[in-house]
């Protein structure tokens, strides 16, 4: 008891560095850039837009693909930013850490949080699609929170994870942004998973972004909220991934120092 | 009561050097498959015990690789002992690079901020010392300029004055007073004369015997990672100049 108090009066201490962190990355981010933040919400939109024209023909039989895309592509883009950022989070501090006793967690979870504001953009950006394509709002829309909350945890997960392991191996971060891509496709972001065969359905069924991406279509494009199942795949995901980074960032950061 | 603000008892430190040298997967697998993965054993620090009192100032000399820094390192909670337990009652303000937690994409009010809640303070602690910092770093012209632009000598100087905003109860400063030109330089040895007033404890690493003597009252000689003499002052520096000849 007193141990877990002790933890979390250190964690309230470093709450406003983790603050500032976030608000470096944002910044530093957008120096020099004459559009600076609107880049957030223009980056999804522009991306959406090419990707509507390219691919809208080829999938005509989903009903409003702009949003079906953007949906997905926005969930997704926030986890693989995150992750890959936050890869290379410890690794960019180095001199900092090597220097001055900081708990080490706040870097790989600053890059979380500065993706989730991106994220939000992202989202203002979504709801201006719907208003400009005449989708239905659908009063489910409001609990978008929830997938996303699940995703974070997801998320934090696997890049405390990638943080610890590209001290040990800078090789981690290469190979991570090729897998992120691989990733990216296997993933129906751009295409409706009708188009994948039975014999492949391995291909989604063991991927949890899919579960996470299908959470938020189902409550924005179909109106309906996710039952049980759903629910407790994303929860039970978020869970396994972040006691997985937890422990093996737990068990390897007090040697950071000596491999950086 | 004089009580013990920091305690290092029986630490030692190793190093792990051939296993440093494989980052990469590549080298890692062959190396590992030559049984090449032996472990060469670097003890930087061996079976150091010592302990510094309220009021109390400890420098630490020694040559170059006897492990001073690692101690410093050790006594700031940046590296954990690989034996032995330290301890550090009170908060410490470390002096150790001044600048390192600066972004220099930054401008100089950001990072202001930035390297604040580095050191663990609020904004709001932040916005009343801003002043006292500019004006100390004497950059009164240069705030909104990203600090990539400043001489390393500015750098150092804001660094110093950020650092020293706090009146904590252990300094630790790794050879600091050897930037900046000779004005700086005095305006540095008088803030931490000040703090030490204030009733602060001050660690100091030096090569210099001298500036040992002038701002502590115990020192502690490190040779190959241990400890050859730990005590006052002044018989520690005499021995040591002593063991040098």
């Amino acid at each position: 008891m007193r141990k877990l108090y002790s933890r979390l009066s250190v964690v309230w201490k470093y709450n406003n560095l983790l603050k500032e962190l976030v608000i470096r990355d944002i910044k530093v981010r957008y120096r020099k850039s004459v559009l600076g933040l609107l880049w957030t919400l223009l980056y999804p939109l522009l991306t959406m837009i090419i990707t509507t024209i390219v691919f809208s023909s080829l999938f005509n039989t989903l009903p409003n693909y702009a949003v079906y895309f953007l949906s997905g592509s926005i969930i997704f883009s926030f986890h693989t930013e995150a992750t890959t950022s936050a890869a290379m989070s410890i690794v960019g501090n180095a001199g900092l850490l090597k220097k001055i006793y900081i708990p080490k967690y706040l870097f790989p979870l600053s890059r979380v949080l500065s993706s989730l504001v991106n994220l939000g953009f992202a989202f203002v950006a979504l709801l201006l699609v719907m208003l400009a394509t005449g989708a239905p709002f659908k009063p489910t829309l409001l609990l978008s929170f929830i997938p996303i909350f699940y995703l974070i945890i997801f998320t934090t997960g696997l890049s405390l994870s990638l943080s610890a392991l590209t001290v040990y191996f800078r090789d981690v971060n290469s190979l991570y942004g090729v897998l992120a891509l691989l990733w990216t496709y296997m993933t129906p972001i751009f295409y409706p998973i009708s188009i994948i065969q039975d014999k492949y359905s391995w291909i989604y069924e063991w991927n949890p972004m899919y579960y996470y991406i299908d959470y938020l279509r189902s409550l924005i494009l179909e109106g309906v909220m996710p039952g049980m199942v759903p629910n407790l795949i994303c929860l039970l995901c978020g869970i396994a991934s972040l006691g997985i980074g937890w422990f093996i960032f737990n068990r390897t950061q007090n040697r950071f120092v000596l491999y950086m | 009561m004089p009580d013990t603000l920091v305690e290092v008892d029986d630490v030692s430190m190793l190093y792990n050097i051939s296993r440093e040298k494989a980052d990469n997967l590549k080298e890692y697998l062959i190396r590992a498959l030559k049984g090449g993965l032996a472990i060469d054993e670097f003890w930087a620090l061996r079976n150091v015990s010592l302990r510094m009192m309220r009021g109390e100032s400890l420098g630490i000399i020694g040559l170059n690789g006897s492990g001073k820094s690692t101690l410093l390192k050790l006594i700031a909670g940046v590296l954990q002992p690989a034996k032995g337990r330290i301890q550090v009652r009170g908060s410490i303000a470390p002096l150790i690079e001044l600048g390192a937690g600066f972004d220099y994409d930054l401008t100089a009010r950001e990072n202001i901020y930035l390297n604040g809640a580095i050191l663990g303070h609020s904004r709001a602690k932040m916005n009343e010392n801003f002043d006292e910092i500019i004006s100390f770093a004497e950059l009164e012209d240069f705030i909104d300029i990203p600090i990539k632009n400043f001489s390393s000598g500015m750098v150092a100087r804001l660094g110093f004055a950020i650092a020293t905003i706090s009146r904590p109860d252990i300094l630790i400063a790794d050879e600091i007073l050897s930037v900046g030109d000779m004005k700086f330089q005095k305006k540095c040895e008088s803030r931490i004369a000040e703090i030490v007033n204030n009733g602060a404890s001050v660690i100091y690493v030096s090569h210099s015997v001298e500036s040992v003597r002038k701002l502590c009252t115990k020192a502690a000689w490190l040779h190959k990672g241990e400890l050859v003499r730990f005590g006052d002052a002044d018989s520690v520096c005499d021995a040591y100049l002593e063991g040098l000849d």
